[in-house]
């Protein structure tokens, strides 16, 4: 009983103690913020890496792609049965984006990805991650008359709105140029018919004539009209560009960050990509913009982009034209929640061994493996420096308590005269010391659970007060910064901080034991 | 305990198989403290019949000293201190006894070994040899723990420097060794009880004003007279003091010197007191003078004559 007394009158009155664990509570409050950032962006990288590219994904090289991926599907589903939630095919080419920005043009090196609306949404949640309401909920890649994240002003006007008044300039430009033209040819008719009355009345000039040959276009004819594509009522077949490929990421003359976008939904773009021939020969196609892709991984965002997988398989002679089935180059596929990946893959690589067909068979995780293995390895190592830091901390108790008990050397002479048994002795100590380890976590726990709440807030002041990004959002692509706390990461935390605590109390609560009541009892 | 010599009788005398010191010691006369369990009442028990042997052996050299008579016995006690390998002896075959309702006086100049004495009687340390005899049970040579215990429930010391404990207020510390003897399940439960004794010791000693002070906000007389009350908390039968009246002045002195002769008179409280005192030692019932390791016995001559001058 004295014990307790003694542990909570010690906390009350040794300040200098409290002093000690400070180096505790900072190390505990670090260890919570930095876990809970690190699992927070861990956490959003993971689930927008996960958002595209599906569960499990087989894969060939060949540029024919995978020709029977019906057949592919069913043994998929054969072998795995239940766990399966969905089969998409896919095909992936590298190819050039080619665009008319201000008179020049643009190429930019891109993944095109050849998707089917129909089952894509089934395997992954890329839709969400699309800019028009509409194609949130469904991706059918016609263009939307406007209604393009209004929050983005560089991205207004867009869609229609914005195709139609620049298909009419475009047009009207071409019509002032024919009209010139027309103009131009009537009064090359009439001088040629001059020339021709003059040289009825001067004879035969054949050096202007052959001089006035002219152009030899005829531009104005009996001609019946061409079917022209008229790009104010029509559009090319759609395609959804990842956000960094159309637009950059820049700061506006008051310091915020603002897309701008050279491309928005409505413009047309050209696509070069290599056909399924033998050697692969270059063809290219044009399509209207109709949406953007934000992602926020910058790797995706500034290399993707989706098509209808009909148009590219159609293109590159990817259709068996005996049967008219497409092929593929990829079949991505979907499992049902807490299904274990790596058995499933493990069981397609033994449905599709390598030596018989080449494809290969990996997890999304295997594909960002060494992405996701940096991340776990800084948080691992940042966890044992933390961690160190507590401990040197462990050692600043470990000298004040030997302090403390130097300091009451008379007391325990007192406590033993009057009885107390050396363990007794010690187990004041070691009670003060888990007192004080609890109170320096405890209020770690709470000053870090305060700082991750309002850990942009915090960002904010810093950014005031040094004038500078704490986050750069041109960098990282967050607007605000990702935590998660995990209840078990608190605990760990708290009981590491804890018994560091009570370890440093360890060796000062064997001494004051120990120590011989006569001589504590004389000690001056 | 001795299992082995019940076992094997003849190999108590084997020169293989010399007995282990322990079983030399039970063999001996003397019966081991009994411990108290915490449910019994403390303190003022009746002792267990005296062995016989014990009584004779514990002769000193003054007088013959009578386990039923004498509450603490100490028969040829010798101390050394160890300074870097030499050691320096400070009791020398010290002989004592203090009688039961008495108080003992030990006197002797600085270095005499007074202080040791009392230090050994408390069983805050051990002696070289010799043994120490409390209500006929051995002392000296129990283990730990179980002195740690005779000293919470047989024992209340004071001390010249008071010795109270500065975090915890004047009622906490009388209550300290009522809590060293209780568990804190034990203490909660009897809370009520042991308060009360408290409060009443506290009266006792005239203190009740100033329960919730702390040590520093007191002057030397109350510290004192709170070290007395923390003390008898555990209502022992034997009061050490260490020159209880050394760092006091003369009127405050007196006024301890009164409350412990209160005490003594009216609750039959033993008490051992060191002083270098003469005055003081004279108004005790018996006086032992200690002078190079040695003790010579005194008897005190004029303490019916002037009773009320303390």
């Amino acid at each position: 009983m004295y014990k307790f007394l003694l542990c909570i009158r010690y906390l009350r009155t040794r300040w200098i103690a409290l002093a000690s664990i400070v180096s505790v509570t900072l190390g505990v409050a670090t260890l919570i913020v930095v876990n809970s950032v690190m699992e927070g962006f861990a956490t959003e990288m993971q689930e927008r890496m996960h958002g595209i590219l599906s569960d499990i994904v087989l894969e060939t090289r060949s540029t024919m792609g995978i020709a029977q991926p019906g057949w592919y599907e069913e043994r998929i589903r054969a072998r795995l049965g239940d766990s399966v939630s969905g089969v998409t095919t896919v095909v992936t080419l590298p190819a050039m984006l080619t665009f008319q920005h201000n008179g020049n043009s643009h190429t930019s090196q891109i993944n095109l990805i050849g998707i089917d609306q129909k089952t894509y949404a089934s395997v992954s949640d890329f839709s969400k991650y699309l800019l028009h309401p509409e194609n949130k909920e469904r991706l059918d890649f016609i263009l939307k008359q406007s209604g393009y994240d209004p929050t983005r002003k560089h991205l207004q006007p867009s869609g229609w709105e914005y195709r139609q008044p620049l298909a009419r300039y475009r047009k009207s430009s071409v019509d002032r140029l024919l009209e010139e033209a027309k103009t131009e040819e009537k009064r090359y008719q009439e001088l040629q018919e001059k020339i021709q009355e003059e040289k009825e009345s001067d004879g035969n000039d054949t050096a202007i004539n052959s001089l006035m040959a002219g152009p030899g276009i005829k531009i104005s004819g009996s001609t019946e009209p061409i079917k022209v594509f008229d790009a104010e009522t029509e559009q090319r077949t759609g395609i959804v560009l990842g956000i960094g490929l159309g637009s950059l990421r820049r700061r506006d003359s008051e310091g915020r960050v603002d897309d701008y976008f050279f491309l928005r939904p409505g413009d047309d773009v050209q696509v070069t990509f290599p056909n399924a021939g033998t050697p692969p020969r270059g063809i290219d196609e044009s399509f209207t913009v109709v949406d953007f892709y934000e992602s926020k991984m910058s790797e995706y965002d500034s290399t993707f982009a989706f098509v209808p997988i009909e148009k590219l398989q159609h293109s590159r002679g990817m259709i068996d034209p005996r049967t008219g089935v497409g092929s593929v180059t990829s079949i991505q596929i979907k499992l049902k929640p807490g299904i274990d990946l790596n058995a499933a893959r493990d069981a397609l690589r033994d449905e599709f061994p390598p030596t018989h067909e080449f494809v290969e068979v990996r997890t999304w995780k295997d594909t960002q493996g060494p992405l996701l293995a940096a991340v776990q390895l800084e948080t691992t190592i940042l966890n044992i420096l933390l961690f160190m830091i507590i401990a040197v901390a462990g050692f600043g108790i470990l000298a004040t308590f030997f302090m403390i008990v130097v300091e009451k050397t008379r007391d325990i002479g007192v406590l033993k005269s009057l009885g107390a048994t050396g363990s007794g002795i010690a187990t004041i100590f070691l009670g003060y010391g888990v007192l004080l380890g609890t109170v320096g976590a405890g209020i770690g726990l709470v000053c870090g659970l305060i700082f991750v709440w309002k850990i942009n807030d915090i960002a904010k002041v810093i950014e005031w007060i040094t004038r500078r990004e704490v986050f750069d959002p041109t960098v990282y692509y967050f607007e605000s910064i990702p935590t998660i706390i995990h209840p078990f990461m608190l605990v760990w935390v708290f009981i590491g901080a804890v018994l560091i605590a009570v370890l440093a109390s360890v060796l000062p609560s064997i001494r004051a034991a120990r120590m011989h009541p006569v001589e504590a009892l004389r000690y001056e | 305990m001795n299992s082995t010599t019940s076992n094997n009788p003849t190999s108590a005398n084997s020169t293989t198989f010399p007995p282990a010191p322990h079983v030399l010691r039970t063999a001996s006369r003397v019966t081991p403290w009994r411990v108290v369990h915490p449910d019994e009442p403390l303190g003022n028990e009746v002792p267990d019949g005296v062995d016989s042997e014990t009584a004779e052996s514990a002769k000193g050299p003054v007088r013959a000293s009578d386990s039923s008579r004498d509450l603490i016995i100490a028969t040829g006690l010798t101390k050394a201190y160890r300074r870097h390998k030499t050691a320096v002896p400070v009791l020398t075959g010290v002989d004592f006894a203090a009688e039961r309702g008495k108080i003992t006086a030990i006197i002797g100049q600085s270095g005499s070994g007074k202080s040791t004495l009392l230090h050994l009687l408390g069983t805050l340390d051990r002696p070289d040899s010799g043994e120490i005899i409390f209500d006929g049970g051995r002392i000296d040579s129990l283990p730990t723990r179980q002195q740690d215990r005779f000293r919470n429930r047989q024992l209340g010391m004071i001390f010249q420097f008071y010795h109270l404990l500065p975090e915890l207020t004047l009622l906490e510390n009388v209550l300290t060794p009522a809590m060293i003897s209780y568990g804190a399940f034990q203490y909660w439960r009897n809370g009520r009880e042991i308060r009360e004794r408290a409060k009443h010791l506290i009266e006792l000693v005239g203190l009740s004003h100033r329960m919730k002070h702390r040590p520093r906000e007191l002057s030397g007389g109350e510290m004192q007279r709170t070290a007395i009350a923390r003390a008898l908390v555990t209502n022992p039968s034997l009061l050490l003091a260490d020159e209880p009246t050394g760092n006091l002045d003369h009127e405050t002195g007196a006024s301890i010197l009164r409350l412990l002769r209160q005490l003594n008179e009216e609750h039959g409280l033993t008490i051992v007191m060191v002083t270098h005192d003469e005055s003081i030692a004279g108004q005790c019932d018996a006086l032992v003078r200690l002078k190079g390791g040695k003790v010579e016995r005194l008897e005190t001559q004029f303490w019916d004559a002037i009773p009320s001058s303390i």
